[in-house]
């Protein structure tokens, strides 16, 4: 590994460490039972099968919004909509789940090349608004979110509700569609074999082929990528397409392991999520797995933490921006790297 | 014992890219004498004046100022100390006049509002004072780049300076500029003010300076006084060896014109002309040098001729093709290689490796790719190649590119853009801000491709390079071209600076002669 990989892994290290600190330092301050707290926040999601399960629950969807992240982030996209292209891509499949009849096998992939299909199209819009009139991709995404957000609801409303059933929810998903959830007492399903699959698929697109060479270079340095040859405008469709995709792949793919039906009344926020876990990877597939497991294990345990003790769960938000914040900061140990730097410098060479 | 005014000791600055841009080093100026700052592009001079002015902070050293020892944390604070610099690259708001210039942060007001009418007066004054002409209404936008120099100094001296640096100030002037430049800075030397002039032209500094300090590889190889040493002397200091500045070359034989350029003509977002009806061509097997002060087309030529920037009137033919309306990769895939002006923001992708970086123009082509994958052990092999053919030093191809020195980043640009087999190359300021050499190295590429039969547009501001690399020469000025010589070796650095400055002009016939038959080569 190279020094300054080194360097910036050990930046992360110390700023989850310096969030997580402070967090117990607020801990010790609002809670009467303190120690207890901090016990199940870091242990809660070992203690047991079950909650373990929880943690790897969690980590699917989070996999594929963060993957969904670092490929637009790889290209300097700040797009913001793999939240709306996750729930989108979850109305899909659930369309498909209920409307289609298809042997098992098929259904559930069928369902979620929907999911994919639609995921992508809806990050067609940031997209095209960029590449042709140079609209700000983070404004319009989050804007998108929100249109995503009331067509899903609408489209589930008028076409798949199931009038009884008690809430807002749909019809029941064909059985033959559902991903099966393969370890007892859990609900691990098999979206996490997709799920790891799409890290090395993701991996190989982006270090492996022309178009991630092309989507590497025009995020490090669009006009030299514009000078080279590179038809920036194009990285600028595709990066967003792709990450669309992945979102709504992952939006499907959690309905179908999850859910017997489509129940979300708001978003479910996992979109918003990938976008920490990709910054805690620094927008490397292989690492995303690590982040994804770190932050669902953090969530868990804050859960844990909130139903046993007075320590409300919202802690974790903290240790979040803290976290986030330190990272995203440039200066935040750059003393240190310079002195590491001058260290390194042959000054008598 | 003349009066030490400044010094400083023992100097060691480590950038964060791990370049040791100096080491240990002492420098010392005397009140009132005009000190020539000389070494190679890259050996730390404008590191070691960035310090000085407080825009560096050294890891060791201290500055004493009239013996007393000062902490220079920032430029406000050199200012109060009454150091004053003018940057090699201008740091003028382009369009706001001279007065509002001079004058910025610390405008004079009534009732609130800038007096506009006081900020005049106040240059015009100093202007006077110094016998620094310029004219405080204009826009700076408008001016040459000798009268926007003038207007840095005098912003200089309106805050005090006693202790004036100029960077390179020559590197940018005609020879007559120049000769202006010197008269008005032993004007203000005979009225007090120490100066710390960085040149690495010789002749300049023999003629100009008092006392010279040498640097090279971020050390200081020595102080002399200007008259005890001879130019061989401090070119040898300098250099570490004695250089050939001469460049070996043969008479070409140009062949076919390969570009075409024809009433091309370009105005930009503020409504400037900024070319006017250029025709030209360059032949196969011949370098065109264009030569002109800085600001007057050539960039908007060369982006336009490369696809960078979009044409609006006129055509260009690239081997018989009109391009206007090709983009960048067809341009290229006709044979065109470019290196361009501004190397860390088109040149690389600095945080890439230098891999990356060599293959950024080709890497999509057939004989990369098996598949849908790239062939990484195919891109390897040429990487490696083209790093230890173009003498690249670095440990492997893995690196960060950012992590090089400058003359090594630019040998990273020209390996790819050499190493594709161009009909046409358009090379912008090949060797700006590079050591000797890389200079050499680069130059003698330069005529290997003429002769392999590349036609090569060449564009220096370094008159010299201009001179000695091209075999027929045009002269641009205010966007137009004024001069076209066929046989470069036959003019003189004199004539073509009145031509440059344009003060002279061919005829429409002469000038066209640049425009050959349209015969293409295929
Ligand atoms: N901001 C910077 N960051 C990193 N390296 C730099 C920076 N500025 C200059 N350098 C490097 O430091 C060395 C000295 O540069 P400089 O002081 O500009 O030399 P000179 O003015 O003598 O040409 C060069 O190798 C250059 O590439
Ligand atoms: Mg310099």
């Amino acid at each position: 590994m190279q020094k300054s990989t080194l360097f910036e892994f050990l930046r992360t290290v110390i700023a989850v460490l310096i969030a997580i600190i402070m967090a117990f330092i607020i801990i010790f301050f609002i809670s009467k039972q303190p120690i207890e707290a901090i016990n199940r926040f870091l242990f809660g999601p070992i203690s047991s099968f079950r909650h373990f399960g929880n943690v790897l629950e969690m980590v699917i969807p989070l996999i594929f919004t963060s993957l969904a992240v670092s490929v637009m982030f790889q290209a300097k996209q700040f797009n913001m909509g793999a939240e709306g292209s996750f729930f989108i891509g979850a109305v899909a499949a659930a369309a498909i789940g209920i409307k289609f009849k298809l042997p098992p096998v098929l259904h559930p992939l069928v369902a979620i090349a929907a999911g994919g299909i639609v995921g992508g199209a809806a990050n067609f819009i940031p997209a095209f608004l960029k590449a042709r009139w140079k609209a700000s991709e983070l404004v319009s995404s989050l804007m998108l979110n929100y249109i995503m957000f009331n067509l899903g609801i609408y489209f589930i409303n008028y076409y798949l509700r199931d009038p009884y059933a008690g809430a807002m929810v749909s019809y029941t998903v064909n059985p033959t569609a559902n991903l099966p959830q393969f370890v007892p007492r859990t609900r691990i399903h098999a979206g996490i074999f997709i799920a790891v699959l799409a890290v090395i698929v993701v991996y190989y697109f982006l270090y492996r082929t022309r178009w991630g060479f092309a989507l590497r270079m025009t995020g490090i340095n669009s006009k030299f990528a514009d000078y080279s040859g590179i038809n920036t405008n194009m990285v600028i469709l595709y990066s967003q397409i792709i990450g669309g995709m992945i979102a709504g792949i992952g939006g499907a793919t959690e309905l179908l392991g999850m859910y017997q039906r489509f129940q979300w009344q708001s978003l479910p926020g996992y979109g918003f999520d990938g976008i920490i876990v990709a910054i805690l990877a620094r927008n490397n597939p292989l690492l995303i797995p690590v982040a994804a497991v770190f932050l669902a294990y953090m969530r868990i345990g804050a859960d844990l933490m909130s139903r046993m003790t007075d320590v409300p769960s919202e802690m974790v938000s903290v240790i979040q921006a803290v976290m986030i914040m330190l990272i995203a900061a440039e200066a935040f140990l750059s003393y240190w790297r310079h002195k590491m730097v001058v260290r390194e410098a042959k000054i008598d060479g | 014992m003349p009066d030490e005014i400044l010094k400083m000791q023992n100097i060691t600055k480590v950038y964060p890219n791990g370049i040791v841009a100096n080491k240990g080093v002492n420098f010392s100026v005397y009140a009132g004498e005009i000190h020539a700052l000389v070494g190679e592009n890259g050996a730390g001079k404008t590191t070691l004046m960035k310090i000085l002015f407080g825009l560096e902070h050294p890891e060791e050293g201290a500055i004493y100022l009239k013996g007393e020892k000062i902490i220079i944390s920032s430029p406000q604070v050199a200012i109060r100390h009454k150091i004053g610099m003018v940057h090699q690259h201008f740091m003028l708001v382009p369009s706001l006049t001279v007065a509002e210039n001079i004058v910025l942060g610390m405008e004079p007001s009534r009732r609130g509002f800038i007096d506009i009418e006081k900020a005049i007066e106040t240059t015009e004054k100093l202007s006077e004072k110094y016998n620094l002409k310029v004219d405080a209404r204009a826009k700076i936008a408008d001016l040459p780049v000798g009268q926007r120099q003038k207007v840095e100094i005098l912003k200089a001296l309106l805050r005090g300076a006693e202790i004036l640096i100029l960077d390179e100030p020559t590197a940018v002037l005609t020879p007559q500029e120049t000769t202006e430049l010197f008269s008005e800075l032993v004007h203000l030397k005979n009225k007090g003010h120490t100066i710390i002039f960085i040149s690495h032209k010789l002749k300049e500094i023999k003629e100009i300076s008092d006392r010279v300090t040498i640097m090279r590889h971020g050390k200081n190889m020595g102080v002399y006084r200007t008259q005890d040493v001879t130019e061989e002397e401090i070119s040898r200091l300098m250099v570490g060896r004695d250089v050939v500045l001469k460049v070996q070359k043969q008479k070409n034989k140009p062949g076919d014109a390969v570009l075409h350029v024809e009433n091309l003509s370009y105005t930009d977002d503020y409504g400037k002309n900024v070319l006017k009806n250029i025709s030209f061509s360059v032949r196969r097997g011949e370098i065109l040098g264009i030569a002109g002060v800085e600001g007057n087309g050539q960039r908007e030529l060369v982006e336009i001729v490369t696809g960078l920037r979009a044409c609006q009137e006129g055509k260009i033919y690239i081997s018989g093709k009109p391009v206007n309306n090709l983009s960048i990769k067809q341009i290229r895939e006709l044979g065109t290689s470019h290196i361009p002006e501004d190397r860390m923001t088109y040149g690389v992708a600095g945080p890439a490796s230098i891999g990356e970086n060599l293959i950024s123009d080709r890497f999509y082509k057939k004989e990369f790719n098996t598949g849908l994958f790239l062939n990484l052990k195919k891109l390897n092999e040429l990487t490696a190649r083209l790093a230890k053919e173009y003498t690249v030093k670095c440990s492997t191809p893995k690196l960060a590119v950012k992590m090089l020195s400058g003359g090594n980043i630019q040998k990273v640009v020209v390996a790819r853009e050499f190493s594709s087999n161009p009909k046409l190359l358009i090379a912008d300021q090949p060797t700006r801000g590079i050591d000797v050499g890389a200079t050499e190295f680069i130059h003698k590429k330069l005529i290997e491709l003429r002769d392999g039969g590349t036609a090569i547009l060449l564009v220096s501001a370094d008159l010299n390079e201009v001179m000695e690399i091209s075999d027929s020469i045009l002269v641009m000025y205010g966007g137009e071209v004024v001069a076209y010589f066929p046989d470069a070796s036959r003019i003189t650095e004199e004539e073509l600076g009145l031509y440059m400055l344009g003060v002279k002009r061919q005829s429409a016939e002469e000038i066209g002669g640049a425009f050959y038959a349209k015969k293409h080569a295929v």
